[in-house]
């Protein structure tokens, strides 16, 4: 199990081009469609998570889907395998091509891979919508989101605590208490 | 070894302080690699980011572990990646026990609604933003439809979609 964790992670890292949001389309992929380790409402929790939390986010994501599907010891193995590809790559460009001159084939290569990668993480949020319970107030949600981010300039991290804070004051203010009814 | 204790304390607080993950770390690790411990100059810093586009992984490891190396050998580029991982790893940890252990809660159950709510509004501010600095020709916009439709509706795999789009790239460009 570990070393299956570990494997399909270091896949992960080693196909994570341009920041850590291009692992969300392919975590989606193999940990929530494929494998079905976790579901698609927990892979969200990962990522606003990852998000609101200090280092990078394509790190954070792993390390919280590694405990959730196999405890302190998944942690490690999932952060292993996104991490090792990064370090390989980088130690074998650092000791060899000390002074990076770049080939222009690589640089048509990458030309190629970075508009992909935009198009895959609109492909992952897409997925995940029509999977996920639409509401009018999850829409507003994220679009209040979008807005804050984009055109306010305000942090993520405030997004995500007003999110959690506005939903907590919702829920145990303005909804109906149903689980007292019931009794 | 002072060298090396440099480098875990330097990365450690990049790992620490710096939120929202990819280039909203660069500020951070620029101060601390060019300003504070002037361990490379300007020129070199921007070789390092040329290369961590082209090369798999977060920026702030690529960045931690090109550094390391530079300033001290093997070991320091183990040091510093291990340096700039580690706030991750405990806070991440923090979270997940107290999530777990609070499950029942129906708060943890509200505050999760919460986030999730925004999250896919932040995933795709993340895209546009990196959306505005790739489609720069009618080439890389097309590669992108292109893409899109194969992933989002025929449910093509995303690792064959990126190495299909290097290929496009060696071919229309």
């Amino acid at each position: 199990m570990l070393l299956s964790l570990f494997m399909t992670f270091f896949k992960i890292g080693a196909f994570t081009f341009g920041g850590g949001y291009a692992m969300i389309p392919i975590i989606q992929r193999e940990i929530v469609e494929n494998k079905k380790l976790i579901k698609d409402e927990e892979f969200l929790d990962a990522i606003a998570l990852a998000q609101a939390s200090p280092g990078p986010v394509a790190v954070n994501t792993s390390i919280y889907v590694g405990y959730r599907i196999n405890g302190f010891l998944g942690a490690i193995a999932c952060t292993l395998g996104t991490v090792l590809p990064s370090f390989i790559t980088i130690l074998v460009v650092a000791i060899y091509f000390y002074r990076f001159r770049s080939l222009a084939v690589i640089d048509k290569i990458f030309a190629g891979i970075r508009p992909a990668i935009v198009a895959l993480i609109l492909a992952a949020v897409y997925k995940m919508w029509t999977k996920t319970k639409r509401t009018w107030a999850i829409l507003g949600a994220s679009l209040a989101a979008v807005i804050a981010v984009m055109f306010l300039g305000i942090s993520p991290i405030w997004v995500v605590t007003s999110g959690a804070v506005l939903s907590v004051v919702y829920h145990r203010f303005f909804a109906a208490p149903q689980k007292e009814r019931e009794h | 070894m002072g060298a090396l204790i440099d480098l875990f304390v330097s990365f450690f607080k990049i790992g620490a302080f710096s939120f929202g993950g990819g280039y909203a770390m660069l500020p951070m690790i620029q101060e601390e690699v060019i300003e504070v411990h002037r361990w490379i100059t300007m020129a070199e810093y921007i070789d390092i980011l040329a290369i961590a586009e082209m090369t798999p992984g977060p920026i702030a490891i690529n960045s931690a572990t090109f550094l390391g190396y530079k300033v001290a050998g093997i070991a320091g580029s183990a040091v510093a990646t291990l340096g700039v991982i580690l706030p991750s790893f405990i806070v991440m940890s923090f979270i997940f026990h107290f999530i777990f252990r609070f499950k029942s809660s129906p708060y943890v159950d509200w505050i999760l609604k919460g986030i999730r709510s925004v999250v896919l509004g932040l995933i795709a501010v993340a895209a546009f933003n990196v959306a505005i600095s790739t489609f720069v020709d009618i080439q890389s916009v097309l590669i992108a439809i292109v893409l899109f439709y194969l992933v989002a509706f025929r449910n093509f795999n995303p690792i064959y979609a990126i190495i299909l789009a290097g290929v496009m790239g060696v071919v229309l460009f």
